[in-house]
């Protein structure tokens, strides 16, 4: 039998079914950037996808472009030198809430605050899965995790906030069930120039879900359904209606100068200057 | 592509039998079989939402020009 067309297009077929657990949602997230590079008509050949360590970075293995599953937290920082050496590709990073705001917590602040014109995606599934199961810096406060069995005593990083924070000229913020959304924030990331993330929450029903007791997959993605809202829609829900629910959706769209046309714009003036 | 000229597929060998599909089909079209594997148990209900497709973590099941199969 037969795959779809694009999923032939796109993937490397010879390496599917993935590893990836039964009802995980990486698999959902993987597909959007694919719909989102196909809507957008980018070339294979000039479109680089570079992830870290874990388990959202196995998806580098699955995708049929210019990829670099490179050491853990890096991504980043790989990213950055294939940008600079060659600024006319698509430079796409896929990283997990680990390997991001922990391994690589500084990678993504400093990528954040250059401006540099790199795509993030960070599949946030709160939970170290390939390793078993421990906490990350986005699992809940009192959650379970296997390093944490009475509770993680510590506060979660909000990674927009963290984003916002730090730099990023494009930040969003989707869910492994509202797909077409996703998928246009997936674009709209792509299409900006800067440092874009756009964090999509994912479900880890196997570690995080199982020590937490949320149910099966479906219950899971009903519980994204669920509770989370649209911020355009959270900021006129009355205060009592806004208990237990998250938000998502575009936070940040601004302009400001891009890291490698600075340094390339530089080069080129100091190249006039030796030249006259 | 029209959307009559759509038909439901499935891979079925990738299928892990999550169930996401099956519970988000708004006409019900689908269900886990004995072998924990989706089915195209009723057919005549898709409305071709692509949902399922759009959800499915493992690429299992699509909806694709039904003269291309």
């Amino acid at each position: 039998m037969r795959s779809s067309q694009l999923v032939e297009k796109y993937f490397r077929t010879k390496n599917l079914p993935h590893i990836w657990c039964p009802g995980c949602s990486l698999g959902i997230a993987t597909r959007s950037l694919v719909v989102a590079i196909d809507e957008l008509g980018l070339d294979k050949n000039k479109t680089v996808i570079v992830s870290g360590i874990g388990c959202s970075s196995r998806a580098v293995g699955y995708l049929d472009f210019n990829t670099i599953h490179t050491t853990h937290g890096r991504a980043l920082a790989f990213a950055t030198g294939v940008k600079l050496a060659n600024p006319e590709l698509h430079v796409i990073v896929i990283s997990g809430d680990g390997d991001a705001s922990a391994i690589g917590g500084n990678h993504l602040i400093h990528a954040a605050r250059r401006n540099i014109d790199l795509t993030l995606l960070i599949f946030n599934n709160n939970i170290y899965g390939m390793t078993g199961g421990q906490f990350s810096p986005t699992t809940p406060h009192a959650a379970l995790g296997t390093t944490a069995p009475f509770g993680v005593v510590e506060q979660p990083f909000d990674l927009v906030k963290l984003a916002e924070g730090a730099g990023a000229t494009y930040v969003a913020r989707g869910t492994a069930f509202h797909v077409n959304p996703l998928v246009k924030y997936y674009k709209n990331a792509i299409e900006h120039k800067g440092f874009s993330m756009v964090e999509t929450i994912c479900i880890c029903p196997t570690y995080y879900g199982r020590q937490n007791k949320s149910g099966t997959a479906v219950q899971m993605m009903h519980w994204l359904k669920d509770s989370f809202v649209l911020n355009t829609a959270y900021d006129k829900m009355p205060e009592e209606k806004r208990q237990g629910k998250h938000v998502y959706g575009e936070f940040v769209k601004k302009d400001l100068p891009e890291y490698v046309e600075e340094y390339v714009g530089i080069i080129e003036r100091l190249k006039g200057e030796e030249d006259a | 592509m029209k959307r009559e000229d759509l038909q439901l597929l499935q891979k079925r060998e990738w299928c892990k039998g999550c169930g996401i599909c099956v519970a988000f089909c708004p006409t019900k079209v689908l269900i886990i079989d004995t072998d924990d594997k989706v089915t195209i148990a009723n057919e005549d209900a898709c409305i071709k939402c692509r949902q399922c497709e759009q959800r499915c973590p493992d690429y299992a099941i699509f909806l694709e020009e039904a003269s291309d199969v």
